[in-house]
Formats: C-alpha cells, structure tokens, sequence
C-alpha cells in the first residue's frame, strides 16, 4: 500500500513519458542508416552493386549513363557500401520521406 | 449428459503476437484434446535460400525473425566458417556476445510485457516496453538499426565499440538496472499474479524430456540444458551460470525469465572489460562450402539448429532451419490437455511463442 | 563435417530409433535433401551435447515409415516433410495430408529442384463454401 502511495505522488507531479511528436523530434544517433545515397561524380558504373545486392533495388546502366535505386525494395543492409570499390556508396542519417518519393 | 465442443482460438487474438489456431475440444468447460493449424505466415524461406549466393543468405537470415535476429545471423556465420575452416579473431567474439546479448535481454523484456498484457496488467506491460526502449538506443548507437542489425558477417563483424561510447553503454545499462528490481518484484511477488500463474499449466520433468521441449520451459521443469555451456564465441572466458526452476508451471518459467535478464546484464559487462584489442575480422579466401553441418546455438527461446550443406558452387545445395518454437508446440498440446478455458491465454504465450520462426 | 553419422536401411527405421530411445537420446529434428533420383532423409538426436545422426537413402515414390508412435515430437515434422519434398509417411497417428503449412492452390512438393521457384504466379483459392464473397 505504501508503495502505491509513493508511486502516485512520483508520477503526479513529473513530467509525461511522451513526447510531443511532430514538434520535437528524436534525436538519431551518428551512424544510423537511414537511407542509401550515393556521390555521383565518383562513380564509373561498374555494376558491381547491381549484381552482390540481396532485394535486387539497384540498376546501373553505362550507355545512358545511370544510377537508380527502387526504394521499396531496399532492405537498407549495407552490402552495396562494402562492394563498391571508389566507396562512393553511403548512408545518411535521415529516412525515407514518403511525402518525396 | 457430456457435449462436446469444438472451439477455435486464434488465428486473430489479442494476447496472441502472430497468427496460430489451435482447435480446443471441450467438454463442458475442461478442454479434452488440442488440434494445432499452422500455415498463416509461411515465406518459403529455404527455397530463396537455394536461390541467393551464401553471402547474401547471411541477410536473409537476419530477417528470420524480428525478435531474435542478431542470433540467427550469428549462427549462420558460425556454421559457414566451420565449413571453409575460418578462425575469427578474438575481439570479434568478444563482440559478437555483447550484442547476443543484449538481444536476449530485449526478447526476455518484450515476452514479460506480454505476459502481464495477458491477464489483465497494462500498466506493468507499459512500464516493461519503456525499459525495452532504452536497450533498443544501446543498438542503435552501437550498430546503426534497432531491430534488424546487419553487422554480422563471415569472417567477423562489420562495426566497432570505441571506448568512448562502450562507457556510455555501460551508463545506460546501470540506468536499466537501477529501474528493473520494482518492476521484477510486481511479477514475482504480487498476491494476485501468483494466483493466475501457480500451478497453470504443469510439465514434469521426465514429460518435458521425452516431448523435446527446449529453452525456458526445459529449464523451469528441472532439465539443465542450455548450449552456453558449450562454450562458443567467448562464453567459455566469462563464467556463465545457468538459472534452473523445479516446478515446470507458467510461475517457474516466468521465473527463469526474470533472472536470465541479470545473467545477461552481468554477461554484457564483463564482455566490455575483458574485450581484447586487435582486428574486428578477417577476410575470407578460397572455394565456397562443399559438406554439410549442423550448426546450434542458444536463442532466448531454445536451442536453434541450422543445416546448411554446400556443393562447390556459390548457391547452397541445403537449408534447413529448425526453430525452438516448433520443438515446444507438442509440449503446449500437452499443457492444454486438462486445463480451463480460461487459462488457455496464459499458457499459450507463457511458452514465448514466435510463429514466423516456426513456418518461416 | 557431420560426426556419428551411420547410415541403414527403410526397414530398421523403427528397431535403431527404439534402440536410441533406450540409451536416454531425445530426439531433434529431421532433413530431406532432393538428390536427382533418391531423397536423403536424415534424423538428428542429442543427449547431454553428444550428437548422433542416422541416414537412409529412399528412392522417389516409396513409403517412409513413422516414428511418431516412438517420439511424438516427431509428428510435426514428418507433416512438413510430406507438404514440402512430397515424402509418403506412412502411420501417421494425425495426418494432415499435404496441408499443413502449404494452402490450396500452392505448387505441389515446391522444395524439389524441379520446381522452379522464384517467378511463378501462384493463385490461392477460398475453399467452395466461401466463394461468392471472394474477389480474385
């Protein structure tokens, strides 16, 4: 019973366990993979990503030269990063925005 | 006169995490016999297996399961370096069981919440998934994701710990610890949990043997069986002690749950301090797999098997995965011979069911 | 490698299992490989971390019997074998006859080499009773 009592009074007067969504938004740590990205003035489309990618997400063509990647397929798993040999892959803090895609 | 009826529990049911059916045949309120239907999330796992190259099934094993997932990749790695005779160095099984680890701890907090949820507890259910949440930032920070890592590989690991953030981790695990003991007290020693648990669904020792029963409900049944002692990646250098019941009912197994969580929580520490320097992994030459093995490992439900057989080409010629779950379905039939209708809940998710393991 | 594998034959199936189950072995789990004219059936026991395997070549088409009345953990997975390789087991105390995990509709034995997997349209069908309310 005591315990109870103690508990209530703790929890009256703290502050609540959530957060105020769209005006504060959480903080991601350095490091999260958020989504793929890629520096386009390094890469020679070598194809090497196309081929090692596990979801299939990626096509490189070098007649037009391109790069694109299907981002409802990507699992966001990193392989592409390790492959590529300019290291021209990365990726970046922020996710997918539904709203730009 | 005695009628019997047959009623279906699930496919959909609130303390029910992903969709079974079982088929419970009544008499007048006791249940005779129990029919399980499987079938509701099957993937076809192990026929995309055969289509990727052997690195590429290192992420598809991850995606397994959503709860456990650090562990099967693990396992994976550890049967396809047993196969091309891999040695991986010691700093990588260091901190391969930091982060095994730490899933465990996130498995054993995510079923006790549902636990509670099940007979009637939100609040505790709440309380438990905010702990859950700040093991969750620990992942995050360490590998980049919070559910499904992708740092696992062959050979070793993908990312680092510097020492810098390793003494955050161990901040934020003294702040798990200091809020687990009232929350671990309301689900030991609270008069009206102990009447829903007691007694609920007893397995004797020697049943639980015969049927295959592994994990959490093996261990609170009184068999001491757990593949840590075993001694793979690291737990042979860092003194581990298993935790062992004897009444084999949902109180014991709860039981065994709760103190693993401060087994995992003492295993994470004595990692970081023990860790030794020196490279995270080693690169991987020569021919694909050619033979086959059978890889185990201990999941926070059990005793994980995977057979992988290779045929000198970069596609495996076998997969085979065998989940925990599926080795502790004949024992719940067992359990729910005899019972009440109304414990039927708190016996079927007192076994840590993981349906999407079980079909994959 | 596999250690403490012995190979036997279709007919001592049941004698060696009953033997295993005297010495205080339980029972694991079991595999099935399609080799082209055979299937390669494997079972997998343990006791106190000591493994033990036993393989039986059978070839396509014959009857496996079951060992369900010896360990009832075995039940389930001689189910699966039946929807997914297009193994006959023969005595099975509940037979779910090909519907276990797989629903109608879907391929028949998918996990044989000849079945090709990946790229095939499947269509699943609602059973007769439901079907004017479904929509394809």
């Amino acid at each position: 019973m005591v315990n109870l009592i103690n508990s209530i009074f703790r929890k009256l007067f703290s502050q609540p366990e959530t957060r105020c969504y769209p005006f504060k938004k959480r903080e991601l740590p350095e490091g999260t993979r958020g989504r793929i990205d890629i520096e386009i003035d390094k890469c020679t489309f070598c194809g090497a990503c196309e081929k090692r990618c596990p979801a299939d997400a990626l096509k490189v063509s070098r007649d037009p030269k391109s790069w694109t990647i299907n981002p409802y397929s990507c699992i966001i798993c990193g392989y592409c990063i390790e492959v590529c040999p300019k290291k021209c892959i990365v990726a970046i803090k922020e996710h997918y925005n539904p709203n730009t895609l | 006169m005695i009628r019997r009826n047959t009623i279906p529990f699930g496919p959909q049911h609130p303390v029910l995490p992903e969709p079974i059916q079982l088929r419970l045949v009544m008499e007048n309120e006791k249940i005779v016999e129990a029919l399980p239907v499987v079938g509701y999330v099957h993937r076809g796992l192990e026929k995309i297996a055969e289509k990727k190259d052997y690195i590429q099934d290192v992420y598809l094993a991850e995606r397994i399961c959503g709860i456990c997932s650090f562990i099967h990749s693990q396992n994976y790695c550890q049967g396809i370096e047993e196969l091309m005779k891999v040695q991986v160095p010691d700093r990588a099984k260091y901190l391969r069981v930091i982060w095994a680890e730490t899933h465990r701890i996130h498995s054993h907090l995510l079923i006790l919440g549902l636990v509670a949820d099940a007979f009637g507890f939100e609040n505790l259910f709440m309380r438990l998934w905010k702990v859950r949440e700040q093991i969750l930032d620990i992942m995050e920070a360490t590998t980049g994701a919070r559910v499904i890592l992708g740092v696992c590989a062959i050979g070793g690991v993908k990312r680092d710990i510097p020492p810098a953030l390793a003494e955050e981790v161990l901040r934020k695990l003294d702040d798990v610890e200091r809020q687990l003991p009232e929350l671990c007290d309301s689900l030991l020693k609270d008069y009206s949990v102990k009447q829903r648990l007691v007694g609920v669904g007893v397995l004797p020792k020697d049943k639980a043997y015969e049927l295959g029963a592994v994990g959490p409900v093996a261990r609170a049944s009184g068999l001491r069986m757990d593949l840590r002692e075993t001694g793979y990646a690291a737990y042979g250098d860092l003194d581990f002690k298993m935790v062992v019941e004897e009444s084999g009912d949902c109180y014991a197994r709860t039981a065994v749950r709760v103190k693993e969580l401060f087994t995992s929580l003492d295993l994470v520490r004595k990692a970081i301090k023990r860790m030794p320097q020196g490279p995270i992994s080693v690169p991987v030459r020569g021919a694909p797999p050619a033979d086959e093995v059978l890889a185990r490992i201990e999941q926070p439900r059990g005793e994980l098997n995977f057979y992988i057989r290779g045929n000198g080409t970069r596609n495996l010629e076998r997969f085979r995965v065998r989940t925990p779950t599926f080795a502790n379905l004949p024992a719940l039939l067992h359990q729910l011979t005899g019972c009440e209708l109304a414990d039927v809940p708190v016996i079927a998710i007192c076994i840590d069911p993981c349906i999407s393991c079980t079909e994959r | 490698m596999l250690e403490n594998v012995s190979t036997i034959t279709i007919e001592s199936i049941p004698t060696e299992v009953w033997k295993l189950k005297q010495d205080g072995y339980r029972f694991v789990t079991m595999t099935c490989c399609d080799e082209s004219a055979v299937h390669d059936v494997l079972y997998h026991f343990d006791k106190n971390y000591q493994r033990k395997h036993l393989r039986v070549k059978i070839p396509k088409g014959t009857a496996l019997p079951s060992v369900a009345g010896i360990f009832f953990a075995a039940l389930l997975v001689e189910n699966e074998m039946q929807d997914l390789m297009g193994v006959t087991v023969s005595g099975l105390p509940i037979d779910f006859k090909g519907r276990f995990l797989l629903a109608e509709g879907a391929p028949t034995a998918p996990l044989n080499k000849s079945v090709p997997g990946l790229g095939i349209q499947v269509q699943v069908k609602a059973p007769a009773a439901a079907e004017g309310t479904v929509k394809s």
